[in-house]
């Protein structure tokens, strides 16, 4: 039971981190110098879809609180601050999607909540990720860090790094499902984001040897975990080959491997960890009653469902976007 | 817990739920209407089906996001603000909240893209079950989030163990008499909302002298659907009181304003109920009714606020009266949705304006309901957040401190507020901009490979201009 629900926890921050992180992506890739055509072809590619990919974040949150209910007591408490500005940025590029169709001068004020919506939400993401690799300070099982003991150079380097992430991972989208001006600005953004996405990851690893986090010492043990680096190398090569050859499809699956080998080390690294080394799986799990009730119903038969609600709505939009009359 | 730091989180728990609650109770009304507009003109083929279709359609879309983006923050505030509760009922509100995300979320969301854009794409066939599923996705989710505020106020079917609340009877916290009546009062509530705004609408062109034909067709299904319910609310509210005076005394004291027990109780119908003195100023009290509202019968004994320790007493003055204006606008409401009913069964109601202008300016009467209705429900459970067992003041987050709430609290109000202000005059001049304007818009048009505009907003200013002449 335990271990299915890690599993579908699992599954489902992952669909969330590909799905909102390439509207997110584009929200922030919205705030770089663009056409008012492009930006509409832009806002069209991930309307009809965003609404989903961001109910991925409230399934996550949820399973958590039900199946982990001491992790998500401990870590939403102790991220008051990030969590917060996140549900705000959150709002605002939230309504932008419908504000800003219907706004006449006022236009530029929702153009800015999605770009800043969504840069805020993505760093504070990536920020609180990152407090939790570095670390937080807990004794006795009660959380002892204060209001800003999440903030280290550390976790901003890694919000920072989740910005281009994401962003990168909207720049394929956009290749994917635009068209003229939208892709080709969009290819030429996948180089200098790629790069980016690497130094971070490299820099990241630096900052690990100099301060030798407790997490480095887990690859020396677990050298199995190489597997996700050397996948996500070839993702790299397959990238740049599809950006030079100008395939729309690839680059997207590509960098979507990259996360996923990313999100592989991260989990089983911390393995058996779910706040690294303070809470164990088994110490944060929901009484067996409560896994149960969840795993007949929702976990067996309505997961699934949920799967094809998605296949359901991307089949449905499929194909290129274009600008449209107006964005809707 | 800080006490600052617990008042903030208080009101900033009370803002945002209240915030939230305004769009969930008008797109739960609304998804229903959409259907049924949806399936009378696949039925039928009149135009007039799908020409409100279309303008109702914008209207749900700007209060979808609205109710979306203020919902996802009120799951992350159990545990950001309440982790203690969070963490002590977790193995119970989780997974019925977990519910209502796999049901209810997953289906809204999944849908709505299609209801918003998929028109061209999708078979109508195709796109009346989307629209259907959205509706559906909203009923269920009101469903399970009253299956866990009702564990709250009444819990059942658990044992507390290691310091948790460990489920041992789903059924029970399920399938209770509690939920049964609370879930209709709270649906029904939601499509009265959607009624008496449709019907609204259709009185305010009537008066601007504007689109008639689906000005009547608003106020028709509108006001009779409206007639139908009401009498049907009122009566499970009156069920809904009863669960009140079995399960919380304290609570249905509060609402009653009785200080202390009587036999026979005599029923306040207003007063000015003052705590320091322990009595009520001003009170214009029936005999004997208290006595059948509470127990049907004439000579039943009722308890007061008195015999409670006054660390257990909720307090009296928001109850009391928040439960008053909930009954008012529901007596209100039923008296408009009666006469404007009457009126439109024998084709009258054009020629009364003064109904009309009661019919337009009515709409905000099921909003206040609801928001009243929630004080009464909230405040009067007071001091607890799981009824008899868990108190408000053992719930929050031990470490937060006063700043940070502060903080959290002011930005969310000036967001809100001005995300509110520009989502209300946005849905506004939709509204002034009429049915017909936006029909003939680019929706109507060949439909191209994309997700299409709905609203052209050009075309939006320049027949919101033509309106306003
Ligand atoms: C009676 C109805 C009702 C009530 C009392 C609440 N909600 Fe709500 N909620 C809805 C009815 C609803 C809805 C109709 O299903 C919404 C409104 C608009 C929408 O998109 O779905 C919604 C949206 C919504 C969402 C976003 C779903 C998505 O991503 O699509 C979340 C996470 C919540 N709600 C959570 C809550 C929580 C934690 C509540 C209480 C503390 C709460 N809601 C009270
Ligand atoms: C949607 C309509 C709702 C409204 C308008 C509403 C209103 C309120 C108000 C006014 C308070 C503050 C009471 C006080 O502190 O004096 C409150 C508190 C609270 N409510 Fe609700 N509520 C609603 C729904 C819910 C639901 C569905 C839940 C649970 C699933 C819930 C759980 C809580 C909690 C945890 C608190 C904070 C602790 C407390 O003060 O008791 N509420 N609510
Ligand atoms: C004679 C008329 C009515 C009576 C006797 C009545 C009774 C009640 C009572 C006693 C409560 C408190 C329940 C609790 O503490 O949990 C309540 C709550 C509520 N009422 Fe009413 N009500 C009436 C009319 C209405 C109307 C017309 C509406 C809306 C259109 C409405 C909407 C609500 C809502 C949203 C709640 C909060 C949810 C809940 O606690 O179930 N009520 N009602």
């Amino acid at each position: 039971m335990v271990m299915f629900w890690v599993s579908l926890l699992a599954i489902s921050i992952l669909i969330y981190l590909l799905l909102d992180g390439f509207d997110l992506g584009v929200g922030m890739l919205f705030g770089l110098p663009n056409g008012e055509t492009s930006r509409n072809t832009m806002l069209n590619t991930i309307s009809p879809v965003w609404d989903g990919n961001e109910t991925w974040l409230v399934v996550a949150g949820v399973i958590m609180w039900s199946a982990f209910p001491v992790v998500y007591s401990m870590l939403l408490s102790a991220f008051y601050i990030p969590v917060i500005i996140m549900l705000l940025g959150l709002i605002l590029r939230g309504v932008a999607f419908e504000f800003r169709g219907r706004a006449l001068r006022s236009r530029w004020v929702w153009s800015a909540s999605f770009v800043l919506g969504s840069s805020a939400a993505s760093f504070m993401q990536g920020a609180m990720v990152g407090a939790l690799v570095e670390g937080l300070k807990f004794s006795n099982g009660d959380y002892t860090g204060g209001t800003f003991g999440w903030l280290s150079l550390f976790s901003l380097l890694c919000g920072l790094g989740l910005c281009f992430g994401y962003a990168l991972l909207g720049a394929c989208w956009l290749v994917g499902k635009g068209e003229g001006a939208v892709r080709n600005t969009a290819r030429r953004q996948i180089p200098a984001l790629a790069t980016a996405v690497l130094a971070f990851l490299a820099a990241v690893f630096i900052y690990a040897l100099s301060e030798h986090l407790a997490i480095l010492q887990r690859w020396v043990d677990r050298p199995y975990l190489l597997v996700f680096p050397l996948i996500s190398a070839l993702a790299a090569a397959v990238l740049a080959r599809s950006v030079l050859h100008h395939n729309d499809n690839w680059p997207f699956r590509m960098v979507a491997l990259i996360f996923v080998s990313a999100f592989g080390t991260f989990a089983l690294s911390f393995w058996p960890y779910m706040i690294p080394f303070v809470v164990t799986i088994d110490e944060a799990a929901a009484p067996h009653s409560s896994l149960a009730f969840m795993f007949w119903g929702e976990g067996l038969f309505v997961f699934p469902l949920m799967l094809l609600y998605v296949a359901i709505g991307y089949r449905v939009f499929r194909g290129k976007a274009t600008s449209g009359l107006d964005h809707h | 817990m800080d006490p600052t730091a617990l008042l903030l989180s208080r009101l900033q728990f009370a803002f945002t739920i209240s915030f939230h609650i305004i769009f969930p109770a008008f797109t739960i009304g609304l998804a229903a209407w959409l259907t049924v507009l949806e399936a009378m003109h696949l039925k039928s083929g009149r135009p007039v089906y799908r020409t409100l279709f279309e303008f109702w359609l914008k209207i749900f879309g700007v209060a979808f996001g609205m109710g979306v983006v203020s919902g996802v923050v009120m799951g992350f505030q159990f545990g950001t603000n309440w982790s203690v509760l969070s963490r002590m009922s977790g193995p119970i509100q989780g997974p019925l909240l977990s519910y209502e995300t796999f049901t209810a979320f997953m289906l809204e969301a999944g849908f709505f893209g299609i209801l918003m854009f998929g028109r061209p794409r999708v078979s109508p066939w195709f796109y009346l079950f989307s629209t259907a599923m959205v509706a559906l996705g909203t009923a269920i989710s009101a469903f399970w989030i009253m299956v866990n505020n009702s564990w709250m106020q009444v819990p059942t079917g658990y044992v507390l163990q290691n310091g948790q609340f460990v489920p041992d009877d789903w059924t029970q916290i399920i399938f209770n008499r509690v939920v049964w009546v609370r879930f209709p009062h709270m649906l029904l509530a939601s499509y009265l909302t959607g009624a008496f705004c449709v019907a609204a609408t259709g009185a305010w062109y009537l008066l601007r002298r504007c689109y008639r034909a689906e000005a009547h067709v608003m106020l028709r299904m509108g006001l009779l659907l409206a007639a139908l319910m009401l009498p049907i609310q009122l009566f499970i509210g009156h069920l809904v009181g009863d669960y009140v005076h079995d399960y919380q005394p304290a609570k249905f004291a509060a609402i009653e304003a009785r200080w202390h027990d009587e036999e026979p109780a005599s029923e306040v119908l207003i007063a000015i109920p003052d705590s320091s003195t322990e009595s009520n100023k001003y009170a214009i009290s029936v005999p004997v009714l208290g006595s059948i509202i509470g127990s049907m019968s004439l000579s039943s004994k009722e308890v007061g606020l008195t015999s409670f320790a006054p660390k257990d007493r909720p307090p009296v003055l928001i109850p009391f009266f928040a439960f008053r204006i909930m009954v008012g606008c529901g007596l209100l409401m039923l008296a408009l949705a009666w006469l404007g009913s009457w009126l439109v069964l024998r084709n009258r109601l054009e020629r009364s304006r003064m109904l009309l202008w009661g019919i337009f300016l009515s709409f905000p009467l099921p909003w206040i309901a609801i928001l009243t209705g929630w004080y009464t429900a909230e405040v009067g459970r007071q001091p607890w957040t799981i009824y008899g067992v868990l108190r408000t003041a053992d719930s929050g987050t031990p470490f937060l401190t006063a700043s940070a709430a502060l903080t959290s609290l002011i930005l969310f109000v000036v967001v809100y507020a001005v995300i509110f202000s520009f989502g209300t005059y946005y849905i506004y001049r939709l509204m002034r901009a009429g049915p017909e304007g936006l029909a003939e818009g680019p929706s109507l048009m060949p439909a191209p490979n994309r997700p299409m505009s709905l609203a052209d907003p050009v075309r939006v200013a320049r027949t919101y201009d033509k309106a306003g002449q």
